[in-house]
């Protein structure tokens, strides 16, 4: 092989690696991104059914309710304007409270019920998660500019 | 007064960092001896100076002065001694500090061993460093100073984060930062081969021992994390692909590639300018990895706002360093040039392949790690990148590294064939085969165990066969201690470091593919069962330590009528933040660990319970430290040393940078 069609070789293998690595990203991206909702948007019919999403807010002082079995949870998420109810199963986090940011990620049921099977809440006792807070930011302005949350336009991404 | 000495003395390293980082380098350019000779002393005075803040801001925090500022928000009275001592580096102004303070120890002992370098990579080396130590220290001096003043002062401090109250806490963020900041070592090294505009092999031998102790470090500072987090967090996961970790793990790939790089340089002096290149970028994302962690833009990139001096000043900061560097590379690098040529069919070709590929997940994990920041920062919405596309990017490109990791030990520098590899490598192959799959199968688990566990025993296999091969080679009669004291430290430190990796892959593979969790509610005397065994609770009580109270249940585990352990989560609440913290109970094992975890109080008598079987995990821990040891097997190599002792003998009275090079 002459040297130049060896150095051809190698940045054809280089470049055949980029490829591979670029094909595996998008197609990562493409299955795995996880969008944010807030309730408002998910009431308003904008999230997913077939996709797993993240969702946010507060979680509804005395909403919380324990299944029989004990480890099955459910509590209401509000972004002051929309509430939704989310169930999870398993152990809730540390600093999981009433009255306190949550982000939940999971999927929507046919009856707008977010089945989550992850729910984070982290740091500190008085931190929002940044998620929890943009959703409240969100419904605050829309109260605020007196429209309906419907008519919004919100900066969305479609699913697919 | 005493932490206003810290402040002064953070000052004095300041203006010594500023002699140091200009008078050298202009001196080792317009050939000034006495600007050269000022290096070493300053890098002296630097770390003199730096240790002493440091210590002042740890006796700050021993003494409970509560008038400083990061004191107050970082401690309390009530926390034990040792953790006071860790608080030192619990927030973002004393980790700077930390920071800084290990990259003047790597200064340092830069100065003290390097008698044997040309006088005019002394003073570029130290000078590089010294200008890093520039802009750390302006940063904090001028947006994050841990020697500010509250007044009035407290009575007491907002206390350490519980969840940092701990082992890990301890030892952790030094391992972390000593491998961080050990890469400007190589960085500098780099950026004065590429002033001097000479690279070869001598320079890739002077830099290899410090890259190999970084990595090391590295190397153990995120298994510690990752260890810690284990335990920690309760509930059982050792690597979440977080933010966090991932600003570790990238400097972690390219500084694995830059060491393979540099061992090319080396050996054969091919590679030149990627080795400089890789030692660029693997500083250039510690020093991303270290202001991601500590600047608060992962919690909302809006905390840029809260202190927008502080974002400024971190994007300038990287700016500068990182586009100098790559404009002094892009300038000077046709200089340096490639270097030796090689044959498709090598050791060479392989490595730059591997090499490839490590940059690549870099990349992958960099992208994933910053697109939600881009896109948060832009407000074009809140998206978040989870541990599903990392598995799903990163594992099929580690396959065709981890597989060639076998064939690379056997081909030959500059040539070799196909053939003669297939033929050494062929039963290797067919026993990793042969055993993966019968195991998989014994164990009915998915695909990719199976693929996991034959790639973990290509490794190990071909790993154990070189060295067969290697202690072969000997005259009959050879004894054996003889022929295992002869190879050199090098060669073990590589053969240890491979095993060390074949040993973590077992480990992944086998927890992400076996693992068991079953949440329950449990009353006294309750049982369930997990991986073939019975936990039964036995017992429920309140207990309080020093400085929280805690729900701490009894669980005794039995295999048959056998009892394995007892076990004793407990579920905590600090006082001082009221934070709710899950200590975990893990009875740990050879092939299994069992992992216990308390919930919530369901009712008066009932609690939520997480039990988990974990198979292999402490395979990953082992798997990691081997993999530490063998970085530092490989930094003790004999060569290094003698290369200093030959030199102290005869240290060249007037050398001219270019005739000690010796030209390719």
């Amino acid at each position: 092989m002459k040297p130049r069609h060896k150095r051809l070789a190698l940045i054809l293998a280089g470049l055949a690696a980029l490829g591979l690595a670029a094909a595996l990203i998008l197609q990562a991206f493409q299955k795995n991104l996880v969008f944010f909702f807030t309730p408002t948007q998910i009431l308003a019919g904008e999230a997913p059914h077939n996709r797993s999403f993240r969702m946010g807010g507060m979680v509804v002082k005395n909403s919380l309710v324990r299944q029989a079995d004990g480890v099955t949870m459910s509590f209401m998420v509000t972004d002051t304007a929309q509430s939704l109810r989310v169930s999870y199963h398993g152990m809730l986090p540390d600093l999981f409270k009433e009255g306190k940011g949550v982000v939940a990620q999971g999927r929507l049921d046919q009856n707008n019920l977010f089945v989550a099977d992850e729910v984070l809440a982290k740091h500190d006792e008085n931190y929002m998660p940044p998620e929890a807070a943009y959703a409240l930011k969100k419904a605050n302005e829309a109260k605020q500019t007196g429209a309906s949350a419907k008519q919004i336009n919100y900066p969305t991404k479609s699913a697919e | 007064m005493i932490p206003e000495l810290g402040n002064v003395a953070l000052m004095l390293a300041f203006a010594l960092a500023i002699i140091q980082g200009v008078l050298p380098i202009a001196g080792s350019f317009n050939g000034n001896r006495r600007w050269m000779a000022l290096a070493r002393p300053a890098a002296a005075g630097q770390f003199f100076f730096v240790s002493l803040a440091f210590g002042v801001l740890v006796y700050s925090f021993i003494a409970n002065d509560f008038s400083v500022a990061y004191v107050e928000a970082n401690s309390n009275s009530m926390l034990p001694l040792y953790y006071r001592i860790a608080g030192t580096w619990g927030g973002h102004e004393g980790s700077l500090l930390l920071w800084v303070e290990m990259l003047t120890v790597w200064m340092f002992a830069v100065a003290m061993l390097s008698r044997q370098l040309p006088r005019e990579t002394v003073a570029r080396v130290l000078g590089i460093m010294g200008l890093i130590g520039v802009g750390l220290m302006a940063f904090m001096l001028f947006t994050s100073n841990p020697f500010d003043r509250l007044l009035p002062g407290a009575a007491d401090g907002r206390d350490l984060n519980p969840l940092l109250q701990d082992f890990g806490m301890i030892i952790h963020p030094p391992l972390l930062y000593m491998g961080y900041v050990g890469f400007s070592v190589a960085f500098a090294f780099a950026l004065a081969a590429l002033m001097g505009g000479q690279l070869d092999a001598a320079w890739a031998r002077w830099s290899r021992p410090w890259t190999l102790m970084a990595w090391m470090f590295l190397t153990l500072g995120i298994f510690v994390g990752s260890f810690w987090a284990y335990y920690e967090l309760g509930w059982g996961g050792w690597w979440f692909w977080d933010a966090v970790e991932n600003a570790s793990f990238m400097p972690w790939l390219v500084g694995t590639a830059l060491i393979h790089s540099l061992a090319v340089t080396e050996k054969r002096g091919s590679f030149k300018n990627w080795t400089v290149l890789l030692a660029i970028i693997a500083f250039s994302l510690s020093l991303l990895g270290t202001f991601l962690v500590r600047s608060g833009v992962l919690t909302s990139v809006h905390a840029f706002a809260t202190d927008p001096r502080r974002g400024l000043f971190i994007l300038i900061l990287l700016a500068i360093v990182i586009g100098g560097a790559l404009t002094l590379y892009a300038w000077r690098a046709p200089q340096v040039g490639l270097g030796g040529r090689f044959n498709l069919i090598s050791r060479e070709s392989l490595l730059l392949v591997n090499n490839v590929l490590l940059l690549v997940c870099a990349a992958t994990v960099l992208l994933g790690t910053l697109y939600p920041l881009f896109l948060d920062a832009l407000g074009v919405g809140k998206i978040s990148v989870g541990p599903p596309y990392f598995e799903a990017v990163f594992v099929p490109l580690m396959v065709p590294v981890l597989f060639l990791m076998a064939p690379g030990l056997f081909m030959r520098w500059k040539e070799s064939s196909i053939r003669q590899i297939a033929q050494r490598l062929k039963w290797v192959a067919l026993a990793s085969v042969l055993t993966g799959l019968t195991a998989a199968l014994a164990m009915s688990t998915s695909v990719m165990v199976a693929l996991g566990l034959i790639l973990a025993l290509w490794i190990l296999l071909a790993t154990a066969t070189h060295l067969a091969q290697r202690l072969g080679h000997y005259a009959a009669g050879t004894p054996i201690g003889k022929r295992l004291s002869s190879l050199t430290l090098s060669y073990w430190g590589m053969l240890v470091a491979h095993l060390g990796i074949g040993i973590f892959v077992v480990g992944v593979t086998l927890v992400k593919g076996l693992e068991t969790s079953n949440d329950v509610s449990m009353r006294l005397g309750d049982t369930t069962s997990i991986g073939g065994y019975e936990v039964r609770m036995t017992d429920l009580q309140q207990v309080k330590g020093p400085n929280y109270v805690a729900a701490q249940g009894t669980f005794v585990v039995t295999r048959g009528t056998q009892i394995i352990a007892i076990l004793k989560p407990e579920k905590r609440v600090f006082t001082v933040q009221q934070m709710p913290m899950t200590d975990a109970a893990i009875d740990r094992g050879f092939t299994r660990d069992l992992y216990i975890s308390l919930g919530d109080a369901i009712s008066d008598s009932a609690w939520a319970v997480r039990v988990q079987c974990k198979p292999f995990v402490s395979w990953i821990w082992s798997g990691s430290i081997i993999i530490a040891l063998g970085g530092l097997l490989a930094a003790s190599d004999r060569r290094y040393r003698l290369a200093l002792k030959k030199n102290r003998q005869n240290v060249p009275t007037s050398v001219d940078v270019n005739s000690f090079i010796v030209a390719e």
